[in-house]
């Protein structure tokens, strides 16, 4: 709870610090007091218990979850807001404006994970969502945003209204708001409750796939993606994407008297559905913005898997994935970002002959493909890995064979956008100069992406 | 001593040699190659029959351990590696190429994965190793390899997804396995008292990642594309040790776990390994290019090797261990022959050469000698293991020893057919200057060890043996 409230507080210490004239110190506070929060998240996590709390109304329920979740989300958010200056620097004079709505942005992602109340869940979701259209259509003068932000909004508020729908259905069978009560109360009614708690649930899960981008609930994701600004839709791809799964896996928890064989069946279809799209569809992208738009669609379909688990430690795995596939996710988007920079468009050029002109670059971007590809001593290995074993114990073999065929798939673009880099020429042969906030983001984030990969422990040792 | 060292010195040598800078990367390579071979000598000095083994608990859940394991066989197949990896630098040395920094520091890292492979008894660490091996060489084919950049980028890219799809395929049955007895371990798996279905699915995913890389006909398409296109090094690193990874492999992991789908399977297995030997032989002769001819030369000398370890005799499997390493060292000198000419004619035509033999009287003899090697003359080292190869799958059936015989004289055949066009023949007009001496030394220890092994090769099968049989009494039982 405390981690939720700090946030929050510092969202509006950002427009204070606005309202103050002190944009200078902005980015540099917000990063230091973000690295508070992790810090007091992580001390959190390993005593057990929130240094703040009250459960008056049992809004908010901080579980060992959340806070492994929270930890994540935070570390994203640090890196994206750590870009900013660099990507904002036309429009520094809104630089509070963009960081605050991203500070505003995770506070919606925390509360998401750590729900006690279906109401609860549903301001996350709405502060999420706005916060990123907000974000989406950041970039009025350029008209791609401002569809982007449209697109994003009207379908993402249709997405929204079923969630709502579907909440209100779940109340209209259990009576009550809270998940303690829902988990009690539908675990022990099972088939006797009324239908609409089966609808409602359908409606929740419908609408947070559309969140995650899963197949068939994707068709807005690759426009919006390229649309909006870059760091928009790194934000989108990492944060925003892993905070829906990551709810979406603690519905299905708590709701878990809903998981009729016909839901399960339907999950493990869209899951393949998403692999299968994504991964189809990304092979011909020219846009680098649309290919990690496709590809991040067909990892959703790998971590959905993760709904579908029996086993003890299907937290950590979805954690370890998320995990896994944002960090490298970040420093791939760090990386077109700083070789995009004054070009206006993110095309596959851009990366022509990147390994001469900055071998540091062209080494961090591999790697992060190389992960997000699934090839050990890489995280993205690893998180593959522990899917499977978890579908092979499960016993859905059928999905372990389409993840194995579509991790093939995916070596075709990952490895051929990873090969441009050294067997094309570019049209300079100059050193490419870029920003250092990119390079250091970038090298962060893949340094703990392999650290992840040597010692996964480090997630699946935690009791989630 | 512990045996984790060899792979720590791999692997700081890696990264010292990348560190180091391009003017320093060979010479910091090759004195790290150089300590690799003297610890895994001394590692066979300290041998006595029963192994070393290393472990510590990598991953809690689920559990995977770091262990390595070090038995006869493990150890041949390290010595092959580091003994032959000062060799590959020796080709490499004169030659400057861009980059070298990074060359050099992947063919540290690539050899720091195969002894990995080698060493592990870990089903899910022996995966990492075998396909962080596949990342290296991916890039010294792209970077440094022959011909137009984007035929290479092809050929790369599809060698990549060709064995990647096969390796995952292994994942898919190590992933059942570990479900099945939860358990990484290498004699849990052993143990993991399968149906004959199950053994089968998994027989045959092992089979589809291992015949791709050593490789088995029909999944050899990439390879003569591959050889061809690779640099130098990648080229050795690919036939003389990749595709004994691949063998050892079968050995340690696919028979033993999978025994009856082996026996079941024999037959079509053997089959396709000696249509590889005699195809490959018979298409060695139709190539004009230097490289591809020894590509497909090679092909029909592992599918010999392939042969000898789906006969499921002892004789068969002692064959094949003797001949992947006559193959490791006959192959790189082949491959180096190839190269010094190509680096002298600037042509891999077979029919713009000829003539050499005035010139370079010491070339025209160290590559006869690799050739006499190749083509199995008795007392060569080919020749000890072909012929137990034969033994052991005469126990099997004649009619496998008559036809794989056949490839003795298609392989005479092609290979002095190919040494007449290429070293006999009218002087012309280009110079061919002889062997200088970083080149005469690679070919005086490549002949050193193929004529010493050649005379008196109990050691390797003495070494051999107790590993062998105990994968015979797994595989038999």
């Amino acid at each position: 709870m405390s981690t939720l409230i700090a946030v929050s507080g510092l969202g509006i210490v950002c427009l204070l610090l606005e309202i103050l004239n002190l944009r200078k110190i902005l980015v540099p506070v917000t990063l230091l007091l973000l690295a508070g929060i992790l810090g007091m998240t992580i001390a959190e996590f390993y005593l057990g218990e929130s240094f703040f709390y009250r459960d008056d109304y049992n809004m908010i329920v901080s579980t060992s979850y959340s806070r492994g979740f929270s930890i994540l989300f935070i570390i994203l958010a640090t890196f994206v807001i750590a870009m900013s200056p660099e990507f904002y620097k036309d429009k520094i004079e809104r630089i509070a404006d963009y960081v605050s709505l991203k500070v505003f942005l995770l506070s919606g992602a925390i509360a998401m994970v750590s729900f006690g109340n279906l109401s609860m869940f549903f301001i996350g979701i709405e502060v999420l969502s706005i916060g990123a259209y907000v974000l989406a259509a950041s970039n009025p003068g350029r008209i791609s945003s401002n569809e982007a932000g449209m697109k994003y909004f009207i379908m993402g508020a249709f997405a929204s209204s079923f969630i709502l729908f579907g909440i209100a259905l779940v109340y209209g069978a259990i009576g009550s708001f809270d998940i303690a009560i829902i988990a009690e109360v539908s675990k022990a009614e099972g088939a006797n409750l009324p239908i609409w708690f089966n609808m409602g649930f359908i409606m929740i899960l419908v609408g947070l796939l559309f969140k995650a981008s899963v197949v068939p609930f994707h068709f807005w994701a690759p426009d919006v993606y390229e649309g909006s600004p870059t760091l928009v839709t790194t934000l989108m791809s990492t944060l925003v994407k892993v905070a829906a799964i990551a709810t979406l896996y603690k519905v299905v928890v708590i709701m878990g008297a809903a998981m009729t064989p016909a839901v399960q069946i339907s999950i493990v279809v869209f899951s393949i559905l998403s692999l299968t799209v994504g991964n189809i569809t990304a092979l011909n992208q020219k846009s680098l913005k649309r290919m990690m738009a496709y590809s991040g669609i067909s990892h959703a379909g790998f971590m959905m898997m993760d709904l579908l688990s029996t086993s003890s430690d299907a937290a950590n795995s979805l954690l370890y994935y998320a995990a896994a596939y944002s960090l490298a996710g970040i420093a791939g988007f760090a990386v077109i970002m700083a070789v995009s920079e004054g070009k206006g468009h993110e095309n596959v050029e851009n990366l022509y002959g990147l390994a001469r002109r900055n071998p540091l670059l062209a080494g961090i971007l591999t790697c992060a493909l190389v992960s997000l590809g699934g090839i050990p001593i890489f995280a993205g290995f690893f998180a593959k890995l522990f899917m499977f074993t978890q579908m092979v114990d499960a016993g859905y073999l059928i999905l372990v064979v389409f993840g194995i065929i579509n991790s093939i798939i995916a070596i075709f673009y990952y490895f051929g956008t990873a090969n441009v880099m050294f067997t094309k020429e570019s049209v300079s042969e100059s050193t490419l100069k870029v920003p250092v906030r990119y390079v250091l983001v970038a090298s962060i984030a893949i340094i703990l992406n392999i650290i992840l990969g040597i010692y996964p422990s480090l997630i699946m040792g935690l009791s989630l | 001593m512990n045996i984790a060292i060899i792979l720590i010195i791999l692997l700081v040598g890696a990264i010292l040699t990348y560190l180091s800078g391009n003017r320093w990367a060979p010479k910091v390579a090759m004195l790290f190659a150089i300590i690799t071979a003297i610890f895994s000598i001394a590692l066979l000095l300290e041998y006595h029959n029963t192994g070393t083994s290393f472990s510590v608990q990598w991953i809690n859940n689920p559990s995977v351990m770091f262990s390595l394991k070090a038995d006869g066989l493990s150890l041949i197949m390290v010595l092959l590696t580091s003994v032959l990896l000062p060799i590959i630098l020796l080709t490499a040395v004169s030659h400057t190429v861009p980059y070298e920094k990074l060359l050099y520091s992947l063919i540290l890292f690539m050899a720091f994965a195969m002894t990995g492979v080698f060493l592990s008894s870990d089903a899910l660490l022996y995966y990492v190793f075998w396909e962080l091996s596949l990342i290296p060489i991916y890039f010294i084919v792209v970077l440094w390899g022959n011909g137009s950049m984007s035929k290479r980028r092809r050929s790369a890219l599809t060698f990549f997804i060709y064995t990647f799809a096969g390796s995952l395929f292994m994942l898919g049955a190590i992933i059942y396995l570990y479900t099945k007895t939860g358990s990484f371990q290498l004699y849990d798996l052993y143990n993991a008292n399968l149906s004959d279905t199950e053994q089968l699915w998994i027989f045959l995913a092992f089979f589809f990642a291992y015949a791709i890389k050593i490789p088995i006909f029909p999944f050899h398409t990439w390879q003569a594309n591959v050889y061809q296109k690779a640099p130098l090094v990648g080229t050795l690193l690919l036939g003389a040790l990749m595709s004994k990874m691949a063998l050892y492999s079968a050995l340690r992991w696919q028979l033993p776990i999978a025994p009856h789908a082996a026996h079941s399977m024999q037959t079509v297995v053997l089959t396709l390994s000696i249509i590889g030997v005699i195809y490959g032989s018979i298409v060695a002769l139709k190539q004009d290019n230097l490289k591809r001819f020894f590509a497909y030369a090679s092909l029909a000398h592992v599918g010999f090797i392939a042969a000898g370890i789906y006969a499921l005799t002892l004789d068969g499997l002692q064959g094949a261990v003797l001949l992947m390493v006559a193959h490791g060292f006959g192959i790189v000198g082949l491959f180096f022959g190839s190269e010094v000419i190509y680096r002298r004619f600037n042509t891999p035509l077979i029919s713009q050469m000829g003539g050499i033999k005035g010139q370079a009287p010491k070339f025209t003899i160290a590559f006869f000698l690799m050739i006499m090697a190749s083509i199995t003359i008795p007392l060569s080292f080919n020749f000890v293991g072909e012929l137990t190869i034969m033994y052991g799958l005469y126990q099997v059936s004649i009619w496998y020893t008559i036809l794989i015989g056949t490839s003795m004289f298609l392989g005479a055949f092609f290979m002095l057919h190919m040494y007449q066009l290429v070293m006999l023949g009218e002087v012309r007009k280009k110079p061919f200057a002889d062997l200088t001496v970083n080149e005469g030394i690679v070919f005086i220890l490549l002949t050193a060890v193929l004529l010493f092994f050649g005379l008196y090769s109990k050691p390797i099968v003495d070494l051999a043996s107790p590993s062998l049989q105990e994968i015979l009494m797994y595989v038999n039982r």
